[in-house]
């Protein structure tokens, strides 16, 4: 049986995780609906993805279409999830430098700050050493996190800048491996969610 | 460690993160804040949204650099702003103010009427307008990271919107049955599109632009934004739809929701009601072809 994972769906970088995950040979949906998430007995997903995107208008969103609560429920009782970028702000207990009014999922011990490393032309491909192995990943008006709780693994610096966490079934990574096609960080998830001697030919 | 700024992958990839949003015209930090407030993906800081340009006439600038950074202290998404087509020493003054992206745009008067500017040049990206197929793989060939439809910008009129999108999803329909039936006819479709072969190819191959697709150009309603992305738009830019409205902040977060749920017309019926009055508009029909903006650029 092969793995079905979600990549929230509601706005930013959805397609370039479906098509990653793909690549690895499992069944992928998008998620926009409570429905998509649960189904009549439970969860329905092996695996989450949070993308990037405008972490402020997913959070908007997430509350607007009532996804908000449901999906911080399934990420607390253990459905493995990884967020990239602004999914590791969603994923975040505290924001800094938030829009008015921004919340977050308050997921993962961790205090992030929206868009550190500058404006867009200061974004860039960064060849970095992960607790995952070497990466070539993209960072695009990135986040950085800046202090993190005591279960709290940190997984990736760039620089003195945390830039990848861990914590139980969660991943959290400031930088966007999808846009480079960097599969490590999926294939991780997978393996979390059971799936882990998936080759490419699924 | 190796840190590479500008690549096309950086370039493209901020274009993906708006993918599914939408993206405000703004003339004052006062806007950004209530655009931001309502959803917007990034926000366009402009002196004079389309529609007072169309009605003051004149030529149509860069914005002055003291509103853009204003703008740009005022909110914490993305901040566009406009260089007209071929200026690219305006292009380079907005990239030293470190603007998010740079539309280069025909809402502007031209600076140039053979040449636009080199994008490949810049760590800033770009996005371009484009009424076809051709003209968007022309932009892309010289360095564009993101293709806007244009519509006809500061009318309220959705209708040029709709056939620039129908016209470039069309004919990339059009390059993949090609490629499906007669792949050495594509060497004639890129010389018909006057763009270069191997994006042809690619774009026949994948049956998609190499860069994201963003409509714009008359949207005034939930539903014209909806219709757009129904039609295969990626995103959506308002420009005089918002703040020439009766009530900005409501129709902005309306139209960001029915951007969202585009498919989904309970939503759209929902978020509909109550806006107060939409921009005034102007008939496409009734605009002289010489104040026609989406026949600049080439």
């Amino acid at each position: 049986m092969s793995a079905l994972v979600g990549v929230l769906g509601l706005q930013g970088g959805v397609s370039e995780h479906i098509e990653l995950l793909q690549d690895l040979g499992v069944n992928t949906c998008w998620v926009r609906t409570p429905s998509d998430l649960l189904g009549a007995d439970g969860v329905r997903l092996d695996a989450i993805v949070l993308p990037g995107g405008e972490s402020s208008v997913m959070d908007r969103l997430l509350r607007t279409f009532e996804l908000f609560e449901p999906l911080k429920q399934v990420i607390s009782d253990g459905l493995p999830t990884l967020g990239t970028c602004a999914g590791l702000i969603l994923l975040a207990r505290t924001v800094l430098d938030p829009a008015p009014g921004q919340r977050s999922l308050g997921v993962l011990d961790a205090t992030v700050r929206r868009n550190a490393f500058g404006s867009q032309v200061d974004s860039a491909e960064v060849g970095l050493e992960t607790a995952d192995g070497p990466v070539k990943v993209a960072f695009i008006r990135a986040p950085q996190v800046v202090e993190v709780g005591p279960e709290v693994e940190v997984i990736a610096r760039r620089g003195e800048a945390i830039v990848g966490v861990r914590s139980g079934a969660i991943t959290g990574l400031a930088f966007h491996p999808e846009v480079t096609g960097e599969p490590r960080f999926h294939q991780r998830l997978l393996a979390e969610a059971g799936f882990g001697r998936l080759s490419n030919a699924g | 460690m190796t840190t590479q700024t500008g690549t096309r992958a950086v370039k493209r990839g901020l274009a993906d993160m708006l993918k599914g949003g939408v993206i405000m015209d703004v003339v004052t930090p006062e806007q950004a804040r209530i655009a931001e407030d309502a959803g917007a993906v990034a926000v366009m800081a402009l002196e004079r949204v389309p529609a007072d340009i169309r009605s003051q006439g004149g030529v149509a600038r860069m914005s002055d650099p003291d509103l853009i950074e204003g703008i740009i202290s005022a909110v914490s998404i993305p901040v566009m702003a406009k260089a007209r087509i071929g200026h690219f020493v305006e292009a380079q003054v907005l990239q030293a103010l470190r603007v998010d992206y740079i539309d280069e745009s025909e809402v502007l008067s031209p600076a140039d009427y053979v040449n636009h500017i080199d994008k490949h040049a810049f760590t800033v990206p770009f996005v371009c307008g484009a009424t076809n197929l051709g003209e968007a793989l022309r932009r892309i060939t010289e360095g564009a990271a993101m293709i806007r439809s244009k519509g006809e910008a500061g009318t309220g009129d959705v209708s040029e919107a709709v056939k620039h999108i129908r016209t470039i999803r069309s004919e990339i329909a059009a390059l993949q049955a090609t490629f499906t039936a007669n792949p050495d006819q594509l060497y004639v479709a890129a010389k018909e599109l006057a763009a270069p072969y191997e994006l042809v190819r690619e774009v026949a191959e994948t049956g998609k632009l190499p860069v994201v697709l963003f409509t714009a150009g008359g949207v005034a309603t939930p539903a014209d934004a909806a219709l757009l992305m129904q039609l295969g738009a990626e995103g959506v830019f308002v420009g005089s739809g918002i703040f020439k409205s009766g009530d900005p902040a409501k129709r902005a977060a309306a139209i960001v929701k029915a951007t969202a749920a585009y498919t989904d017309a309970a939503v759209i019926a929902e978020t509909s009601r109550g806006l107060g009055e939409a921009m005034v508009g102007i008939n496409v029909a009734d605009v002289p072809a010489p104040h026609r903006l989406a026949e600049r650029g080439w």
